[in-house]
């Protein structure tokens, strides 16, 4: 063999442990499934409509935006982030909310809070939550008035010939129909029997006049198919729905996707706070319904687990959790929306370079962290321009 | 088996460790080849000084090189041949910047040196030897560290003054592939404990502790056969450590064995700790008891374009090239070169990588040599360690975070890095990175971790030294222009003494002068002549200065005057302008009033001169008075001509005859006085 002059010169290191980020974004989104699977089947088609929807939004959106930031459009549509944006808002948003309040919210969040930033992992906001704050604010009917009952709660339909037929859940085609073509709208009073408010608002606004066990009796929090009183504390359907969630969630803290800090601090701030408030069953709405209701595993572990707009140190992320988790109350308690996770989440990302800055970990070889902003004179440090 | 609890450091890494290949088959003997190249700066520290010339024959274990200062070692010749050369080539090393080497051409005879070929180096009872005896042969044997950073021995040994608890030996081995110190321990395990030995008397460390990680079973119990077949209390215990990546490292093998940390900037002798490679200890036995200097090395040679991984004995300074044939290498090929068959001249895309994956560094050439850092020749295949794919953005995933072994925030950094924040990632002690790549390896997004960070840290460096440099230049360039300033200062100074010197002087002269003309107007007074009424010139005229002005002067004036009557006759005689001739007459009369000007001053600086009393001579007044008499001569031939034609400037010849003749009549008068008064 003659010697040989031509081998490649690459710095090391050379191995690589073969995770990728469209790996990491499509098992987050798997992880979501057992949770869609609960909704569809207590509330209906109108999520998985919604997340079709949305994600064939979010892909055209970040396309065209990405042709004309003149980027590679396939290595970045081919990371999956856009998808994981459009399951989140899919399945946040109500059920049988109109088409176009899908579309202007995922189309606003891929555009403004995500590309004008400067595309993936420069976004300061969660862009999931920007569409879905900026369509409650801007669709507050909209918003508020197109939530799924369980559908056990949906009434009995007598066919002449079959019989009576149980309740369940809108029919696939009438699903498609409210929300694309509003033509079974809520003036039509066709959707009364399917659409109400969310178990929190109920008990927030039944709680004024009524005591605990009165509320809990009623129908939203009856759990006809599980029987016993014990059910009674939490609100039907969604409870499993929550309890999908945190499943899916814990499969990714299995899988170490992400740490457990943030998702451990997000409900024990939460249910301090409602159990500390809460005792009082009468007054606030009691722990379980904070816990498994709404949309509170998923953010737990869905929505404030982004890596992109979180904390990123461990003492911080604990910081960020908690102060998610204490704004969710806040909000839902005091404030004027039924869920407050949008709102908890976007302030607390303001925060989180604040929080950053002052929670470094010790670095090995040193006494204690260095925290805070830089201390020493600035050496010329923004010459590379 | 292991009284000592474990601790364990944050992060780390599980890469597939991919070390079977090469542990098949026991340590190889490579073959002398034809020539051996040996750099002379292998160590950290100063080159050594070459001590051969080229021409020269050297044998096996002869010194060839003498370690510089404290910090250096000293080079050996591996083997017995003729130096050829001793010039700059490229060194194994990631900058691929040249340094000295020297070529050796084998004679293939392998030849010992005399003195070591019959032991005369050898210390028999090194236990009861003397430190400083020992020390001295480690160094002069060229002991370095052969866990890769290759710092002298003897230097890490000399420890005075501070007190050494616990002597760590690293055999962890973390890094995949490599498992030249697996088989050294297999192999060798006796003489590396016997080495121990010689180090704990040179530290006087209390005990020591052997970290072997737990994938090395067969290591292990070598080890601690070996350690059973010590006599006496030895103190030193083999510890098994989990398996994980980076615990190999100096740093987290301490924290892992005494759940001490070693502090930033510092080195394990400031916490009680010395640290040294298993291989550094059997070449320190072999230097002690048999007195062979450090010419060869374990090195393992494993990859999928490798035919037979193994681990060989290796002379330092053998070209890679020789143990990849020794080995048999797969050059790597496109599936289109090896559809095109035969030679392709399109460039390869093997890597020959010195070192293990995540640390070593790819080799231009395969001509470049084995030296005593080498523990691994990694030839990979593109499936096996594929380069990696463009990066994509950061998504903060945190996954770098806690694989960092030093509890580092690599997010952060890369982000200063990436946006130039150096202060930033200063104070995020982007110092503390050890570059063991366990961030990158886990990195989703394929992102180039350590090389921003190296980047950062030579910016880093650079900017302090670009830093000190513009200080000491400014510190120059104010002394500079204190001293210009004093300077000026001074000559400000002198001139104004000098000044002030020379205006006492004037002073004194005007004053002088002053004295003096009162002196001569009162003479005047006495003798009847009107006093001087000119005003007293403030300053002494030069009398030459001026008269040469004057002479100049009336040069210029008959110039002019010339030029004005050549105007004159050229326009009489052709009909040439006329207008030069105004300037030319107003020349004229400038210059006319110069020379009066400069006559009037001649004139006064003659009467504020003192009066020069001349003594004069016969001679001058002869002279005086045959000139009077000529000019009288003239003034009466004028008024004869005047007479005749009758002008008006007959009495005033008549009065200007009657002065000359009362001037003559005085110098007559003055010769009479002068013969009167003898001489």
């Amino acid at each position: 063999m003659s010697s040989n002059s031509s081998f490649t010169n690459i710095t090391s290191p050379h191995a690589h442990g073969g995770n990728t980020t469209s790996r990491i974004m499509l098992l987050v989104i798997l992880a979501t499934v057992p949770g869609i699977i609960a909704l569809t089947y207590f509330f209906g088609w109108g999520n998985l409509i919604n997340i079709v929807l949305a994600s064939i939004t979010a892909l055209t959106c970040e396309a065209l935006i990405l042709k004309i930031r003149k980027r590679p459009i396939l290595f970045s549509l081919k990371d999956n982030s856009a998808l994981l944006t459009a399951v989140l808002l899919g399945i946040a948003l109500p059920p049988f909310v109109p088409w176009w309040v899908t579309v202007v919210a995922v189309s606003f969040a891929m555009v403004f809070a995500k590309h004008l930033y400067g595309g993936l992992g420069n976004n300061p906001f969660n862009p999931a939550m920007v569409g879905y704050a900026l369509v409650l604010i801007s669709f507050p009917v909209q918003m508020t008035t197109t939530w799924a009952l369980p559908f056990f709660l949906a009434p009995d339909t007598l066919i002449p010939g079959q019989g009576i037929i149980p309740a369940q859940v809108m029919s696939f085609t009438d699903t498609l129909g409210v929300i694309f073509s509003n033509t079974n709208s809520l003036a039509n009073g066709f959707t009364d029997a399917f659409t109400g408010a969310t178990p929190l608002d109920t008990y927030k606004h039944l709680a004024k006049n009524e005591t605990s066990i009165e509320i809990l009796q009623g129908p939203l929090f009856a759990d006809a198919s599980l029987g016993g009183s014990a059910s009674n504390w939490f609100a039907g359907g969604w409870e499993f729905v929550n309890i999908a969630f945190l499943i899916g969630g814990l499969a990714l803290l299995a899988l170490r996707l992400f740490t457990w800090h943030i998702p451990f601090s997000v409900l024990a701030a939460l249910g301090t706070c409602s159990m500390l408030f809460g005792w009082d069953a009468d007054l606030y709405v009691p722990w379980s319904l904070h816990i498994f209701t709404g949309a509170t595993m998923l953010c737990a572990f869905f929505i404030a687990t982004d890596p992109v707009t979180a904390s990123t140190t461990p003492l911080g992320k604990i910081i960020y959790g908690a102060g998610i988790g204490i704004l969710i109350f806040v909000i839902r308690t005091w404030g004027a929306y039924p869920d407050a996770v949008a709102f908890a989440v976007l302030l607390m990302n303001f925060a989180a370079p604040l929080i950053d800055t002052y929670t470094q970990p010790r670095t090995y070889g040193h006494e204690k962290a260095k925290r805070g902003l830089v201390t020493k004179p600035d050496t010329n440090s923004n010459k590379e321009g | 088996m292991q009284p000592i609890t474990l601790h364990s450091f944050d992060g780390g890494i599980h890469p597939q460790e991919n070390k079977h290949q090469s542990t098949q088959s026991p340590i190889a003997q490579l073959p002398v080849p034809a020539q051996v190249i040996v750099p002379v700066g292998q160590h950290i520290g100063a080159p050594a000084d070459v001590v051969v010339a080229v021409g020269d024959s050297v044998l096996k274990g002869q010194i060839i090189a003498k370690p510089k200062g404290f910090v250096s070692a000293a080079v050996h010749a591996p083997t017995s041949g003729k130096v050829t050369a001793i010039e700059q080539r490229e060194l194994p090393h990631s900058s691929g910047l040249e340094g000295t080497c020297v070529v050796i051409d084998t004679d293939g005879k392998d030849q010992w040196l005399e003195e070591i070929a019959n032991g005369d180096q050898a210390i028999a009872d090194y236990l009861e030897a003397d430190n400083d005896i020992l020390n001295n042969r480690i160094r002069d044997c060229g002991i370095t560290g052969m866990g890769g950073a290759s710092f002298p021995t003897s230097v890490k040994m000399a420890v005075k003054g501070k007190k050494i608890d616990t002597l760590i030996i690293n055999a962890a081995e973390c890094e995949p592939y490599i498992t030249a110190d697996d088989m050294l321990m297999r192999e060798r395990g006796l003489d590396a404990i016997r080495g121990i030995q010689i180090m704990m008397k040179l530290t006087q460390a209390d005990n020591c502790l052997i970290g072997i990680e737990d994938n090395k079973p067969e290591a292990i119990k070598a080890m601690e056969d070996a350690l059973h077949k010590m006599h006496g209390e030895h103190h030193i215990t083999v510890v098994t450590i989990p398996t994980k990546y980076p615990s190999g490292g100096e740093k987290q093998l301490i924290k892992i064995l005494t759940g001490k940390e070693v502090p930033s900037g510092g080195i394990p002798a400031a916490i009680g700790i010395v640290c040294q490679n298993i291989g550094t200890c059997e070449a320190v036995y072999r230097a002690v008891a048999e007195g062979k200097p450090l010419i060869s090395r374990i090195t393992t040679i494993t990859g999928d374009s490798i035919e037979q991984p193994q681990n060989v004995d290796v002379l330092i300074g053998t070209p890679v090239k020789h143990l990849l044939e020794f080995a048999g290498f797969k050059q790597e090929k496109s599936l289109f070169q090896k559809l095109l068959g035969g030679k392709s001249k399109a460039e390869s895309k093997s890597r020959i990588i010195m070192g293990g994956p995540m640390m070593g560094f790819t080799l231009s050439s395969d001509e470049l040599p084995i030296i005593k850092s080498s523990n691994c020749i990694l030839a990979p295949s593109q499936k096996e360690l594929p380069a990696n794919d463009i990066a994509s953005a950061c998504i903060r995933c945190g996954l770098c975070t806690e694989a960092c072994p030093a509890d580092l925030l690599p997010q952060q950094l890369y982000w200063f890095s990436k946006a130039g924040e150096l202060d930033k990632a200063e104070q995020h002690n982007i110092a503390d990175c050890i570059e063991c790549g366990a961030c990158s390896y886990v990195c989703p997004s394929e992102i180039p971790l350590v090389q921003y960070y190296r980047h950062a840290k030579g910016a880093i460096k650079e900017e302090r030294a670009s830093q000190q440099k513009s200080d000491r230049s400014k510190i120059r360039f104010e002394a500079r222009q204190d001293r210009l300033d004093r300077e000026a200062a001074e000559k400000e100074a002198k001139r104004k003494a000098r000044a002030a010197t020379a205006e006492k002087a004037q002073a004194a002269k005007k004053a002088a002068a002053l004295a003096q003309q009162k002196e001569a107007a009162e003479e005047a007074a006495k003798n009847g002549d009107a006093p001087v009424a000119e005003a007293i010139k403030p300053e002494p005229v030069d009398l030459e200065k001026l008269q040469k002005q004057l002479d100049a002067a009336q040069a210029g004036l008959k110039k002019s005057m010339d030029k004005v009557a050549e105007i004159k006759a050229a326009a009489e005689n052709s009909d040439a302008p006329i207008e030069n001739l105004e300037v030319f007459e107003k020349a004229v009369a400038n210059r006319r009033d110069k020379v009066k000007l400069l006559a009037v001053q001649i004139t006064e600086a003659k009467k504020l001169a003192p009066p020069v009393v001349k003594v004069a001579s016969r001679e001058d007044i002869e002279k005086k008075l045959r000139a009077q008499q000529d000019r009288i001569d003239k003034t009466q031939q004028r008024f004869q001509l005047a007479q005749e034609q009758g002008l008006d400037t007959l009495p005033a010849l008549q009065k200007g005859l009657d002065k000359q003749m009362q001037k003559l009549k005085e110098l007559e008068a003055e010769l009479a006085q002068f013969d009167k008064a003898g001489v």
